[in-house]
C-alpha cells in the first residue's frame, strides 16, 4: 500500500486513531517489561511458551503503537485487526484446554479483545480510503484544423458516439451539463458538471460538481501540430475510482483498461473528425463496443437479429 | 449467401451465412463476379497470423458489381451497376498516413486498432478477411461483400478489359510492382528476386517494366521456375545450388543491386539444419517467422544496394544478419502494398498490354470447391500458380 501524506496528515489528529495507538502502548509494554506475570494476570499460567508468546504479542503492539503514533496509515490499523484475531486464536485455544485456575479473568480478557477488535475493525474500515483518485492522460492528433476540432467536441451532446463508457449527455445550461457512464458490473453512474474553462479552439476543462458518483475533473487542449499536420489533442481525465485499489484490480480482471480505454476513445473521435462517422466491422459491428467483444463475432455478415443490437 | 469460411487450423469449408449489409454510410455492397486465393491467405490458413475466429470469411482479392450504395456517397462517386476492384487495404484517404500514400498503414480504419498498435507499435489499416488483428472485416471469397469507405476503396473498371485482366489489381499485381517500385531501379540494374509465386513474377514483371537490365527469380518449384524462365528471366533453384554463389556469378561478383523478398515468414531452406532451427524455434514460440529468403537477400545484394520486402512478415525473426546490412550500406524497404497508389496507373499498363496478369491464372474454380482450391495452392499441386474463384 502506497503512503498517502494526505491520509497520514489527516489521521495524526484523528482521535480514534491515536487512542488505539496508545492502547497498542500500554498494552505492550507490561507484555515486554513483564511477560510472566501479564499471562499470570490473563489466567493463561507463566510456562515459557505462554512468557514467549505473551513477549512476541507485547513487541507486535509496541510496533502498531510507533507506527500509529507517528506516521499513521490505515494499514497499521488493518494490522491491528490481524493481531486481534491473532490474540483471540490463542485465547480461545487457552479457553479449550484451560485447568480451571484464573478461568474467569481468561474470559474477561477474551471478551475484552472481542471488544476492541470490534474497534479496530470499524476504524480501520473507516480509516480507509474507499477510492483512488486516478489521473490518465492521452493524445492523438487529427488532420483538421484546431477550430474545426474544437468544435466538434465542444458538442459536448456527441461525446458518447466516441466515448465507450458514456451513455448520455445533456446539456443543462451554458456552463452545465448532466452526464451518465456505465461502470464496471453494469451499474450506471451519474453527475453534473460545469464547465471551468474554455478558450475557444484551445481548451476545455471541467470539473463534477457536488454531489456527483464519481467525482471527477478533466481538461483537452487542442495544439496545432507542427508541420501543417492538423490538431493535437492532450486529454487529462481526473477521477477518484470506487473501491480502491481493489476495484481497480477488479475492474482490470473483468477487462476494463482505462489507459486503453481513453486511448481508443480518442482513435473514435479521429475516425469522427476525418471521415464523418465510427467504422465498424464485422467483427466489431458495435462501433465504440469494440474492445469489450473479444472473442469478436465472426467476420462474417449479421443476422438481421445481431444487426438490430449492433445498431442500437 | 455462400461464402469460404475458416472453421481452424488447415481447414476452411464452404458455408452459407447471411448476406452482408450497410454499417457504416459510406459502404457499398457489392456481388463479386471473380475473387482469388492469395499467398497470404495461406498464412492465415494455417494459423500463423493470430486472431483468427472460426467462421470468418477469407479473401481480400475480389470484385463485382455494386448491387447496394449507403446513403452517405452522395457526390455520385460510385453507382449502383458500377464494376468495381477492391483493394485489400481499406484506406480512408483523410488522415495523415492515407494523405502520404501510405494507404496500407490507415490510421482510420481498424476497429481493432488497439490490438494491432500492441503487435506492431502503431495500428495498421483494416484488411478484407485477414484476423481480427486487422479488423474483422468479412472477407470476399463469397458471393456479396461490403466495401467499406467503398468512394475511397473501389477502383471503377470502365472499360471491357475481363475480370482475369483487372482482378488482381486488388492486391499481388500492385503488390509485386510496389517491390520493384522500393527498388529505385536504375538503368542496367540487375534485380534478383526470391520466390517465384504470383507475387514474386508480377514483382519480375514490374522490375522490367521499370527497366531492370536482367531479372533472376529465386525458387525450389520446378514449374514456377519454368513461368519465369517464359518470359525470359534467369532462374536459380535454390535446392540444388547454392544462391549466393549462383548469383556472384551471374553479376560477375558484384551480387544483384536489388533484391525482393517476395517469400516472407514462412520460407523453406535448402539447408536443412537451417530450416530445422527456425521450425523448432517457431514450435515453441520464440520466432514467429522463418526468414531465410530476407537472410540470403542481406547477404546476397551488392554494396549500396536495396532490399525490398513484399513477402509477408507477422512477429519476430531470428539471426537478421545486421552486420551486413549496416556495414554494407544496404537500403532496407518494405510495407504492405500501398495498393491505392497504383491501381490507376498499372491499369493503364494493362490496357496497354505491357503487362499481362492472366499468365499466372493456373486454377478456375467455382466458389463452392474453395477447399479444393487451397489444397492445390498450399502444397503445390497439379503445378499451381493462382486459383481463381467463380461464385
Amino acid at each position: 500500500m502506497k503512503t498517502d501524506p494526505r491520509s497520514t496528515s489527516r489521521l495524526q489528529h484523528d482521535p480514534l486513531v491515536r487512542g488505539l495507538g496508545w492502547a497498542s502502548a500500554l498494552l505492550g509494554v507490561p507484555q515486554v517489561v513483564a511477560p510472566a506475570g501479564f499471562a499470570r494476570a490473563l489466567g493463561v499460567g507463566d510456562a515459557f511458551r505462554h512468557r514467549s508468546a505473551t513477549t512476541a504479542v507485547g513487541v507486535r503492539e509496541l510496533a502498531a503503537a510507533t507506527g500509529l503514533l507517528g506516521r499513521p496509515h490505515p494499514a497499521w490499523l488493518w494490522g491491528r485487526v490481524g493481531g486481534d484475531l491473532m490474540d483471540l486464536t490463542m485465547l480461545t485455544r487457552a479457553l479449550k484446554n484451560h485447568n480451571g485456575r484464573g478461568l474467569g479473568r481468561t474470559v474477561a480478557a477474551t471478551a475484552a479483545v472481542t471488544a476492541l477488535t470490534a474497534t479496530d475493525v470499524y476504524a480501520a474500515v473507516t480509516r480507509t480510503r474507499r477510492s483512488t483518485p486516478m489521473e490518465l492522460t492521452a493524445t492523438t492528433t487529427v488532420s483538421r484544423p484546431p477550430d474545426e476540432v474544437y468544435a466538434l467536441w465542444r458538442d459536448l451532446e456527441r461525446l458518447p458516439d466516441f466515448m465507450a463508457h458514456l451513455e448520455e449527455v445533456r446539456v443543462t445550461g451554458p456552463r452545465t451539463s448532466h452526464w451518465r457512464a456505465g461502470a464496471p458490473f453494469g451499474k450506471a453512474v451519474e453527475w453534473d458538471a460545469e464547465t471551468t474553462e474554455e478558450v475557444a479552439g484551445r481548451l476545455i476543462a471541467w470539473r463534477s460538481v457536488d454531489g456527483a458518483d464519481i467525482d471527477n475533473s478533466g481538461e483537452v487542449h487542442f495544439v496545432p501540430a507542427p508541420g501543417g499536420r492538423g490538431t493535437e489533442i492532450r486529454v487529462t481525465l481526473r477521477y477518484d475510482l470506487p473501491g480502491g485499489a481493489l476495484g481497480k484490480a477488479a475492474a482490470r480482471y473483468f477487462g476494463e483498461e482505462p489507459h486503453q480505454q481513453l486511448d481508443d476513445d480518442l482513435r473514435r473521435f479521429k475516425q469522427i473528425a476525418e471521415t464523418g462517422e465510427v467504422v465498424r466491422s464485422e467483427g466489431a459491428p458495435g462501433g465504440k463496443r469494440a474492445r469489450g467483444e473479444f472473442p469478436q463475432h465472426p467476420a462474417r455478415p449479421l443476422t438481421e437479429d445481431e444487426l438490430k443490437e449492433a445498431l442500437a | 449467401m455462400k461464402a469460404n469460411c475458416w472453421t481452424g487450423r488447415n481447414s476452411v469449408e464452404v458455408q452459407d451465412v447471411p448476406e452482408p449489409s450497410i454499417l457504416n454510410s459510406r459502404d457499398a455492397i457489392v456481388k463479386i463476379t471473380s475473387t482469388a486465393i492469395c499467398g497470404s491467405d495461406l498464412h492465415l490458413l494455417d494459423g500463423y497470423v493470430p486472431t483468427m475466429q472460426k467462421g470468418d470469411i477469407m479473401g481480400h482479392e475480389f470484385m463485382g458489381e455494386v448491387v447496394e450504395v449507403g446513403p452517405g456517397i452522395t457526390d455520385g462517386r460510385l453507382r449502383v451497376g458500377d464494376r468495381v476492384v477492391v483493394p485489400f487495404p481499406i484506406a480512408c484517404g483523410a488522415c495523415a498516413s492515407c494523405r502520404a500514400e501510405l494507404y496500407s498503414c490507415c490510421e482510420n480504419t481498424n476497429p481493432n486498432a488497439g490490438i494491432s498498435e500492441k503487435f506492431f507499435g502503431h495500428p495498421t489499416a483494416g484488411i478484407y478477411g485477414y484476423s481480427h488483428l486487422t479488423g474483422g472485416f468479412a472477407g470476399g471469397q463469397a458471393e456479396y461483400a461490403r466495401v467499406v469507405l467503398a468512394d475511397a476503396n473501389a477502383l471503377k473498371i470502365e472499360s471491357d478489359l475481363t475480370d482475369e485482366q483487372v482482378l488482381f489489381l486488388s492486391d499481388i499485381l500492385p503488390t509485386g510492382y510496389m517491390g520493384a517500385d522500393m527498388c529505385d531501379i536504375q538503368e542496367g540494374d540487375v534485380v534478383a528476386v526470391w520466390g517465384a509465386g504470383p507475387v514474386g513474377q508480377f514483382a519480375m514483371d514490374s522490375a522490367r517494366v521499370l527497366g531492370a537490365e536482367k531479372v533472376i527469380a529465386i525458387d525450389k518449384e520446378t514449374y514456377r521456375l519454368d513461368m519465369a524462365a517464359a518470359q525470359g528471366y534467369t532462374t536459380i533453384d535454390f535446392e540444388d545450388t547454392d544462391v549466393r554463389s549462383a548469383l556472384l556469378e551471374l553479376t560477375g561478383g558484384r551480387g544483384p543491386d536489388k533484391c525482393i523478398d517476395a517469400v516472407g515468414m514462412e520460407a523453406t531452406h535448402g539447408a536443412s539444419h537451417v530450416h530445422l532451427y527456425d521450425r523448432a524455434k517457431q514450435a515453441v514460440r520464440s520466432e514467429t517467422d522463418r526468414p531465410h529468403a530476407l537472410r540470403q537477400a542481406i547477404l546476397s545484394c551488392r554494396s549500396g544496394g536495396v532490399v525490398s520486402v513484399i513477402g509477408v512478415y507477422g512477429g519476430l525473426i531470428d539471426k537478421f544478419p545486421a552486420g551486413a546490412w549496416m556495414n554494407r550500406s544496404l537500403t532496407l524497404r518494405t510495407g504492405q502494398c500501398h495498393v491505392h497508389t497504383y491501381m490507376k496507373p498499372l491499369l493503364g499498363l494493362i490496357e496497354q498490354g505491357k503487362i499481362d496478369p492472366t499468365r499466372i491464372i493456373t486454377h478456375r474454380l467455382p466458389l463452392t470447391e474453395a477447399p479444393t482450391g487451397y489444397d492445390l495452392f498450399k502444397n503445390k499441386k497439379d503445378h499451381c500458380e493462382k486459383v481463381v474463384l467463380k461464385p
